[in-house]
């Protein structure tokens, strides 16, 4: 795994061989990562795979058991977070509820060289860049989940951080609200040009917003990687199930280059240099499957039989199961493949369940696991 | 991907100036711990375990103490007298909160409010009342038959008064924490109205059941108001410390009595402990509040109930109002206020009020702060984890202990001319110090659990703004935490007023408090103004929560616009 910042500038922020123990069990092991400067990543992973370990970590919340952690090119390691260059938003946002949404946003700067007028009007300026201009005088608690996540947004921007990190910052909204303040937030950063750092399991939040995803499992980094790589060239089963949808089908190497899945032969492009003979997971992504104009000798044929159709409003997702013709016919199982149709091709194909078609899997959609 | 060992220990992140702020606060906490609880109580056990020149001499004590039948026998009495009122009490106390919180009951506030009164008083009165009722002038003297009030039967009574209210608030939570949706399928399962109490309410309520059984054996056993005053010949284990060390100097007897007293209040602190963490993994975030539904026969019969145990409660109360304002018993019963010049019947008269009211105004306002920042120093200090684990066993400590053997330990602890902290004694300060070690643990418990409910990273955003943390400390954390510091002020002040256990030992001529005031002047046979003495305390006491109340409904919301939606 090399993550080292590849446009030659040095890293802004470098994390090598972090590890983090809690008792017995190890939420990070040796994690290292290089981000540039005003660069958007977000740390992905299901819950306990140490994204939010990591990015307490780099705030000095809870610090790390072993490895290093380099800011802006200063060895930030041991520094308590008070000593850091970071803002940060909680999932609770963590507002101060007896304090006003302009006492909120002006907390860190009220105490120092600021003066009065200054801090009103810096606090102005970010309330209008938050987009809540006339919210100043209320209560966190007279506000809505998303105007309040916006306050704890300016909050953390007041004193201009070299680094943003956002935890789970949307995850306590409705559905709505969150893809609005999905926008709203990536304009800003890209505005603001801050180094931002978003923890997420929402893989839907991740691939909209990031320059960069960082996918987490187990305390370990999985891939890292820009969304349309992760999406199309996962490195991993795990990122390929986790992001996205996936069918996986467990077979063999042959000797020629294909896969073997059962009765069925697959021609892959890429067998990720597995040797013969080889256990592998051979996986495709619903949308990759073609059902219009198979031709009889296209590559990858496969006849099959509508098992199932849940109705997803804007398409279908179909679970489809092979039919066996050749002559070692009943020899093995069908095989379970979930596709994709859109509602333009169900009409077209007049798609029902057991209705039988034939589908192919594009060889250079397939990707090829080595299974474990 | 390389397995990545690394040491175990985390890696020795510098301390900011906030982590030193509060590691050093910790540490004064744990040293005002030490001081106030650990050492006292070190000095009592060892002092059981050395004869009158301070030598070393094993169980000796001990060994007098289980072979010498008339102190013996005051263990036994004890524990006969705290199994009895537990008996007593805790059912009573069930079919109360039962009522108050199951059944649709008119004036329901009248009845919990009735229910809390003795909490107002200190444990001397319902004795008091009781010697106007069933002494040998009392009014209804005839109806013992010839037997006396003095003894068991007057000690058990006045305890269920003094009791009551404690049993009732824990059954009373308890029995609130039902989930209704529990009900619904027991009732669509066409379970009957016995099974359902059977299977579904009483399983709910057991913890709470266990909890005020414990909680009043321990009250009962460890009061001394009580049993001084219409104990009569009947000794137990309260009254045989106060002897041993007041009438008898015999410190060590004493220190002996002290730890015999000590260990059953410890073990039953300790079930409890057990037994609460297990009610709290008992509730679940989605469960439905139960609302009582009218249903006439059980309604009425409850009333009925309620009725006659507030009739009880204020019988007992209003006999010691009424008596304290009676010129001279049973003879002329015209009323005056003769009783109230306190000066003809103890050399500190008033003064022994205000003494009072000054410990009251004192533990509320320095014990509040210290609790208070001392539960937060425990919740929110980073790192430092021996230091906030000592802090809060020491935090612990003094719930086990009764005052009667805390008091004890501090004439040990500060009368010792070796100790360079002697010249607190006899001080009002020493008093102090004593009844907020002596109040500190359910002090500490309520400031821990509002503490709990705020957001815990609050520290966090404001060191990464760099703002110190005391002042979001006083900034943030508490003024969003201002009801529950008024809450512990109150249970301070009111504890301070009443208490008589610890304070025994601890005054002065100078610093006498009213309620021993009132136990002295009951010695000298004035009864009559014993009563004025306690009238006095709990009519202080109430006004000040009747005060509280009021001030929450109408002054205090001003500073709590921000809960407002």
């Amino acid at each position: 795994m090399t993550t080292a910042a590849e446009s030659g500038a040095p890293a802004y922020l470098s994390v090598r061989a972090l590890g983090k123990r809690f008792g017995d069990f190890e939420a990070l092991r040796g994690v290292s990562l290089d981000m540039r400067q005003g660069e958007f990543v977000c740390f992905l992973g299901p819950s306990g795979c140490g994204k939010t370990t990591l990015l307490r970590a780099i705030a000095g919340l809870d610090p790390q058991t072993s490895g290093t952690i380099r800011q802006g090119g200063v060895d930030v390691s041991l520094l308590p977070p008070s000593r850091r260059d970071f803002g940060i938003v909680f999932q609770s946002y963590a507002l101060f509820p007896n304090l006003s949404v302009a006492a909120n946003v002006g907390y860190g700067l009220v105490g120092g060289k600021t003066g009065r007028a200054a801090i009103a009007a810096r606090v102005g300026d970010l309330l209008t860049l938050v987009g809540l201009p006339d919210s100043g005088a209320k209560y966190p608690a007279q506000l809505s989940g998303g105007q309040q996540q916006r306050v704890a947004l300016a909050r953390a921007l007041a004193m201009s951080p070299g680094l943003l990190l956002l935890d789970e910052p949307l995850s306590a909204l409705d559905a709505r609200v969150r893809v609005r303040l999905r926008h709203e937030i990536k304009a800003l950063q890209r505005t603001l040009g801050v180094t931002t750092i978003m923890v997420t399991h929402d893989q839907e939040e991740a691939l909209t917003m990031a320059d960069r995803i960082v996918v987490m499992n187990h305390g370990v980094i999985e891939q890292v990687g820009a969304p349309d790589e992760i999406y199309r060239r996962p490195a991993t089963a795990f990122v390929a199930d986790f992001v996205g949808a996936m069918t996986f089908l467990d077979g063999r190497l042959e000797s020629d280059g294909t896969a073997r899945v059962g009765d069925l032969r697959l021609v892959c492009a890429d067998v990720d240099g597995l040797a013969a003979g080889t256990a592998v997971r051979v996986a495709i992504r619903p949308e990759d499957i073609q059902v219009r104009g198979v031709a009889a000798t296209a590559v990858n044929r496969i006849a099959v039989e509508i098992a199932d159709l849940d109705f997803l409003g804007a398409f279908c997702r179909a679970t489809l199961k092979t039919v066996s013709t050749g002559p070692s016919a009943g020899a093995s199982p069908p095989v379970a493949i979930v596709a994709d149709f859109s509602s333009n091709l169900m009409r077209d194909l007049d798609l029902a369940v057991g209705k039988p078609i034939a589908i192919a899997l594009p060889a250079d959609r397939l990707r090829v696991f080595a299974a474990r | 991907m390389a397995w990545f060992g690394g040491s175990r220990s985390t890696a020795k992140v510098a301390a900011s100036r906030d982590d030193l702020i509060m590691r050093a606060g910790l540490l004064l906490l744990i040293a005002w711990l030490l001081l106030a609880v650990a050492l006292p109580l070190w000095t009592l056990l060892s002092k059981s375990f050395q004869n009158r020149d301070g030598a070393f001499v094993g169980l000796a004590n001990y060994a007098t103490y289980f072979s010498t039948p008339a102190l013996f026998h005051s263990a036994l009495n004890s524990l006969h007298v705290a199994a009895m009122v537990t008996l007593i009490v805790v059912p009573l106390a069930f079919v109360y909160a039962y009522a108050l919180t199951r059944a649709v009951l008119p004036f329901r506030w009248f009845f919990q409010g009735v229910a809390l009164v003795p909490i107002f008083a200190p444990s001397l009165l319902p004795g008091l009342a009781l010697i106007y009722l069933f002494g040998n002038q009392g009014f209804f003297k005839a109806l013992l038959g010839g037997g006396s009030i003095y003894g068991f039967e007057g000690i058990v009574t006045a305890q269920v008064f003094y009791c009551f209210p404690h049993a009732t608030m824990i059954l009373v939570t308890a029995l609130a924490l039902a989930d209704s949706r529990l009900y619904e399928a027991a009732i669509s399962l066409r379970a009957s109205p016995l099974r359902i109490f059977l299977t579904v309410t009483l399983p709910g309520v057991r913890y709470g059941l266990i909890s005020a059984m414990l909680v009043v054996f321990t009250l009962v056993l460890t009061d001394f108001g009580i049993a001084k005053v219409i104990g009569g010949n009947f000794n137990v284990l309260a009254t045989d410390v106060y002897k041993q060390v007041i009438g008898q100097q015999n410190f060590e007897m004493g220190a002996v009595v002290g730890m015999v007293l000590l260990a059953p209040a410890a073990l039953a602190f300790v079930v409890d402990r057990i037994v609460q963490r297990r009610q709290v993994a008992m509730l679940t975030a989605r469960a439905v509040p139960l609302m009582p539904r009218p249903q006439a026969g059980r309604d009425l019969a409850l009333l009925a109930f309620c009725l006659t145990i507030a009739a009880g409660i204020l019988a007992v109360l209003g006999m010691a109002v009424w008596g304290s304002l009676i010129k001279y018993w049973p003879y002329n019963l015209s009323l005056s206020w003769a009783n109230y010049a306190f000066g003809n019947f103890d050399a500190n008269g008033w003064n022994s009020f205000a003494n009072s009211i000054e410990l009251a105004f004192g533990t509320a306002i320095f014990g509040t702060a210290l609790i208070f920042a001392g539960a937060w120093l425990m919740e929110r200090t980073r790192g430092f984890a021996l230091g906030r684990a000592v802090a809060q066993l020491l935090a612990f400590v003094p719930m086990a202990v009764p005052g009667l053997v805390l008091g004890l330990s501090y004439i040990f602890f500060f009368n010792a001319p070796a100790n360079p902290l002697n010249f607190l004694y006899g001080t009002m300060a020493i008093l102090t110090l004593n009844t907020i070690a002596h109040f500190y643990t359910t002090a500490h418990l309520t400031a821990t659990t509002a503490l709990k409910q705020i957001d815990p990273e609050f520290e966090a955003v404001s060191a990464s703004l760099k703002v110190p943390v005391w002042r979001t400390f006083f900034r943030v954390t508490v003024p969003i935490c201002l009801p529950t510091l008024v809450d512990i002020a109150i249970y301070m002040f009111v504890n301070a007023l009443t208490t008589v256990s610890a304070a025994i030992f601890l005054y002065s001529t100078d610093t006498k408090l009213a309620s021993i005031a009132a136990v002295n002047i009951e010695d000298t046979g004035a009864v009559a103004a014993a009563a004025a003495m306690c009238v006095m305390i709990v009519v202080t006491a109430a006004s000040v929560k009747a005060a509280h109340l009021v001030a929450d409904r109408f002054v205090l919301h001003r500073f709590q616009a921000w809960r407002r939606r």
